[in-house]
């Protein structure tokens, strides 16, 4: 860990313009992840311009759904009222995430942005282009079980570990953002990106643009859903695969379904098409293993994590079949 | 009735027969039982079962107020950071420190190119102490594994120490690396010992071959296990400062007393000028136990800097230079006759060590005597591997070993449609039928009796798959847990005041485990008094030498010097008395001389007659009357096999589409001689238990397969269990009285909860998918059907 120095901001506008177009300053939040990133030399910021004295952690009804400042606490989130009420597959999906203590300081934007766990990415000493483009990537023919098996590239198999973004891709949700030019709404299915040639953007954010809020848009049609995280051990294990799923049934036909994977790629992996596929069919087994089977068509395993193909089906299964 | 009862009661105890007693007792009532309880045995009461106190450090360590080594300081204290290579094999061709020293407050970086030649330096290599190991302390260019300590970076404050290190550039000449196991199964080699040299590398007994030709069934299976890490939740830790040539370490160590020693040869000069204190462990597990390179590094960089120098591990740097357990392979052959008996075993261990020290996990040593077998061969190889040496990691060989021997034996249950239990119980081993010796005690009957009861065993059913819960399919499964009674030399000293308070003093070290609490009660039980009159100066090399906390020992070793040295003392106040013409007990025999409780002395015969031992020693020149007694173990051992016995009781639900294990019940029940102190001795096997949970499920050090880079050197990826990972849990203790084993009358428990809890687990997996996992640990990816 390098020396720093140390800015305190008090309003989204200053933050944006403390952090300025220096590239080797960052934001910093809960610090959760960052801090880790700093401890270990993958992050080496000259300069952390403080955020969490904003007044973005308010959790407010809309007429649109809810939003979330990004802010506010992921405990804080998962015990809302009007989140457990409208959306407690967020709830459910930040409860199966890291540990109390890392909740209680763990904001909405700082999970949004969430790095990977590749083990390659974390020690310095190895290749990896999302850590230093075009330095090669130590995962592909080292040990990958945690890696991606969809949407990966040749420079770039890891995958985002938040449970959190699972659930939001299956909410629809929207990432509100300012930056020096202004404010910008990204579809959350946008945010997040695939490694293709330069793994080491995470994501479609501009490098001085500050997350400000995460809206969840109420569903037209209700229904019930479900966050299964499968893991090495009971709690505080990143997911080895991971289903974030909602479904309406009405006479045992699905009417609405949203399906969406952790573990398994650099974002979290929805096919809006699988999806609009299920609607109108029955609400079965058959139904649910062919949609699993369509989500995960064209997985290319790597030679540790082969057994996340079939375990991601039998996820999707699962968790469709608890909320049918 | 009392006085009645109390001869009636200590003639019977004398004979020492826990039936016997027990057939008095059923003659006496309840009150009476209450009365004579602390005279149960001989003639100082020794409890079975001890007082479950709190820790005498207890109210210390919960409000944070106990100094551990990491948090001791000095004036003018500098942080050292070490630097760690980043290949596995090879040469350093250059080291650049010049940023590196640019940093404000950076002193110095020590490496080969500067740091003080060692006088010692012919002594570091392994000796026959298992502790004792090869070092890399900065006196050659040569890189041996992936995370070697290369170079020290010292500076006034750690951030500065820490960046300083991240800058230093180190360039390498790499030489082909060699794997380790499963993969660098080439160039085996037998080792030239065992960790514990009575141990013999290979065995045979009988005539195998003829065994397994006379069998009905056999089976041949192949374990594997992979290596772990200790990773003590403190991290290795230490403060050296010099006084001229007297050199202070506040040091996180399992022992004291070795790493006084070793340091000191290395260093080439007297142990009488070290002086290693520990105040407060954090655990350990076996790296403690050893003397690794940084207890060198930290006083070298003092030597060079002039300045005291503190240097506490990084988590990462847990993964390599601090010992790991061996990864093995073990193939097993068993083979039974028509009567479900044992006619050929066959245990054959391969596993390994570095490419530059010698350390070989006894992996094999358990089947030798765990059941009566009249043929049996057992053999133990390593292979060499570009990797930090292995060290004793909790029941080092035993935890291994016999996971593979006890999952071994339940598929053989399972072959011959045999209730695992009862295919235990046929081929129990009356004598150790490895040394050919009676055992000085073996109460793993009663234990399989009790834990079986408890467990609810009978209602497993014989089929495996036949229980369900939703989504999890349910199982059973049981094993034997074992761990041979270690004993070391230590010296205590025992200190009775006029006042009536006792003071002992030893070196000892308290793991966590307890033992600056267990010690206060064996001493106060040897006087009568309670452990808040006993104050133990320990934790300091000042004082007389211990034995280590590992290998199960410390308590058997430590804990019997105490009770002699206080054994002595009492003695010499029973003389005092006798000869004392203004003593009650003038000229009173001094075997008719005995004490009760509240340190009162009293003739056995009349115990009216008698005197406390504070009126004694004041009436006799008002001093303190003391012993220092060096303690170790005599003849028993060549007469008697002396183990701690035990069952574990394992369910588990399995849900295979997911992969998912959970461990629903554990249970142990455990016979280990005397239990010192019922609390801290069950807490003892349950964190055993939980070890094993992890190594069954959870632990693997993960090498990256070009240059044997730990790739997972945290704890969010080299898994332990949590909370949530430990549902309903529990151990207990049988009553188990051995006047042979040592003065203590104790047996180890810091190892025995993990030994067959492992395969304990593995059985019940079988038990409830058919399936048997022969590979640890038992993930995810190998349980999805």
């Amino acid at each position: 860990m390098k020396l720093f120095s140390y800015a305190q901001a008090t309003k989204p506008a200053d933050a944006v313009q403390l952090l300025g177009a220096q590239t080797q300053s960052k934001f910093i939040a809960g610090g959760t992840n960052l801090v880790d990133l700093m401890k270990y030399d993958v992050e080496s910021p000259d300069r952390l311009v403080d955020i969490s004295q904003l007044a973005l952690t308010q959790i407010d009804a809309t007429d649109k759904g809810l939003r979330i400042g990004a802010l506010a606490r992921n405990s804080d989130v998962a015990a809302n009222a009007l989140v457990m009420k409208q959306f407690p597959l967020l709830s459910e999906a930040l409860l199966a995430g890291a540990s109390p203590q890392l909740r209680n300081m763990a904001t909405m934007g700082g999970n949004l942005l969430q790095r990977t766990r590749c083990h390659y990415f974390y020690d310095v000493s190895q290749p990896c282009n999302k850590r230093a483009a075009g330095s090669g990537c130590g995962a592909i023919g080292g040990y990958n079980r945690i890696h991606a098996i969809l949407g990966s590239s040749p420079s770039c198999i890891a995958t985002n570990p938040s449970d959190m973004n699972v659930a939001l891709a299956a909410l629809d949700a929207v990432v509100q953002v300012t930056g020096p030019n202004g404010s910008r709404s990204i579809p959350i299915l946008d945010f997040h990106r695939l490694p293709g040639n330069t793994p080491q953007r995470d994501t479609v954010l501009e490098a001085n643009e500050l997350i400000t809020a995460v809206d969840l848009p109420t569903t037209a049609i209700g229904g019930k859903s479900h966050y299964l995280k499968v893991r090495d051990r009971a709690s505080y294990a990143f997911a080895l695969v991971s289903v974030a799923a909602r479904l309406a049934v009405e006479n045992g036909v699905v009417r609405d379904v949203r399906i969406a994977l952790g573990g398994v790629a650099h974002k979290p992996w929805r096919l809006p098409d699988v999806e609009k596929n299920m609607v109108g069919k029955p609400a079965t087994e058959t139904t649910f293993r062919s949609a699993a089977k369509a989500l995960l068509a064209g997985a290319q395993p790597h030679e540790h994590n082969a057994f996340k193909i079939q375990l991601a089906e039998n996820a999707i299964v699962r968790a469709l079949q608890t909320v049918s | 009735m009392w006085v009645a009862s109390r001869e009636l009661a200590t003639r019977w105890c004398v004979a020492n027969s826990r039936q016997a007693l027990s057939l008095v007792l059923d003659k006496i009532s309840t009150l009476v039982w209450c009365l004579i309880q602390p005279m149960t045995f001989k003639n100082m009461a020794k409890k079975l079962l001890g007082d479950p106190i709190n820790r005498v450090d207890g109210a210390l360590k919960a409000t944070g107020r106990a100094r551990y080594s990491a948090d001791i300081k000095r004036p003018g204290m500098l942080h050292g950071v070490l630097v760690m290579s980043t290949i596995a094999n090879g040469k350093i061709t250059a080291i650049d420190t010049a940023d590196a020293l640019k940093v404000p407050g950076v002193v110095n970086v020590m490496s080969h190119q500067n740091a003080p030649k060692l006088a010692g330096m012919d002594k570091n290599k392994p000796s026959e102490i298992a502790t004792d190991r090869v070092l890399h302390v900065f006196q050659d260019d040569l890189v041996h594994y992936n995370n070697q300590p290369i170079a020290m970076v010292l500076a006034e404050t750690l951030e500065q120490a820490t960046e300083g290190a991240s800058l230093v550039r180190v360039t390498y000449q790499t030489q082909p690396v060699k794997l380790p196991l499963p993969a660098g199964k080439a160039d085996m080699s037998t080792p030239k010992q065992m960790p514990r040299v009575d141990d013999q590398v290979d065995t045979k007994r009988g005539d195998l071959a003829a065994g397994l030709a006379a069998a009905i069934n056999r089976m041949e299976e192949t374990y594997t296990t992979p290596t772990m890490n200790h990773n003590a939740l403190e991290p290795h830790a230490l403060l050296a400062y010099w006084e001229g040539d007297k050199l202070t370490m506040y040091n996180a160590t399992q022992g004291i007393s070795g790493c006084q020693k070793r340091v000191a040869e290395i260093f080439g000069m007297p142990k009488e000028n070290v002086r290693v204190i520990t105040q407060f462990l954090g655990g350990g597990f076996g790296s403690k136990g050893t003397t690794f390179s940084h207890v060198m590094l930290a006083p070298m960089a003092a030597k060079l800097t002039g300045k005291p120098v503190r240097l506490v591990l990084k988590r990462e740097q847990m993964f390599g230079m601090v010992g790991n357990r061996s990864a093995t392979v073990q193939r097993l052959n068993l083979a039974t006759g028509k009567d479900g008996k044992l006619l050929a075993t066959a245990h054959h261990s391969i596993t390994q060590t570095s490419d530059f020290d010698e350390f070989a996990e006894p992996a094999g040593t358990i089947t030798r005597m765990l059941y009566a077998c009249p043929n049996l061969d057992t053999t133990h190889k390593f292979i060499r591997a570009n990797i930090g040496t292995p060290a004793p990691m909790r029941a080092p060989g035993e935890a291994p070993g016999v996971f593979a021997l006890e999952s071994a034996i339940d598929e053989m249950a399972a072959q011959l449609r045999m209730d695992p239990l009862a295919f235990r119980l046929a081929n129990y081993a009356e004598t150790d039928p490895n040394k050919d010796k009676p055992f000085s005690s073996k109460s793993l009957r009663e234990c399989y009796r009790q834990g079986a009861e408890r467990f609810g065993w009978s209602k497993r059913p014989a089929q495996p798959r036949s229980l369900k819960n939703g989504n999890y399919l349910r199982g059973m499964g049981m094993a034997t847990t074992v761990y041979p009674m270690n004993r070391g030399e230590s010296t205590a000293l025992v200190r009775l005041k006029p006042d009536g308070t006792v003071q002992v003093e030893t070196a000892t070290q308290d793991l966590g485990t307890g033992t600056f609490t267990i010690m206060t009660q064996i001493a106060a039980e040897v006087f009568g008094l309670s452990p808040d009159q006993v104050t133990l100066s320990a934790g300091d090399s000042i004082y007389p030498t211990s034995s280590v906390s590992g290998g199960s020992r410390n308590t058997a070793s430590t804990g019997s010097a105490v009770t002699q040295a206080a054994q002595e003392v009492l003695k010499k106040a029973r003389q005092m008395a006798l000869k004392d013409p203004k003593s009650p007990l003038f000229n009173v025999a001094e075997a008719e001389i005995v004490v009760q409780k509240g340190g009162q002395l009293q003739q056995k015969s009349n115990p009216k007659v008698g005197e406390a031992l504070t009126s004694l020693l004041k009436r006799n020149g008002n001093k303190p009357l003391e012993a220092t007694v060096q303690s170790k173990q005599g003849d028993e051992k060549g007469k008697y096999s002396m183990n701690a016995f035990g069952a574990v009781f394992a369910e588990v639900e399995v849900d295979e589409l997911l992969g998912e294990v959970r461990v629903t019940r554990l249970l142990g029940s455990f016979a280990a001689g005397r239990i010192v102190n019922l609390k801290t001795a069950r807490s003892q096997v349950l964190g055993g238990m939980v070890w094993a949970v992890s190594m069954a499920l959870h632990e693997k050090t993960v090498f990256d397969p070009r240059n044997n880079r730990v790739m997972n050197a945290n704890l969010a990826e080299y898994h332990v269990p949590v909370n949530a990972d430990i549902q309903e849990i529990d151990g207990f203790f049988i009553e188990e009285a051995d006047d042979i084993v040592n003065p203590a009358g104790v047996k180890g428990i810091g190892e025995i909860g993990v030994v067959g809890t492992v395969s304990a687990i593995a059985n019940a997996i079988y038990h409830a998918t058919g399936r048997r996992f022969r590979d640890l640990p038992i993930t995810v990816d190998k349980v999805l059907a």
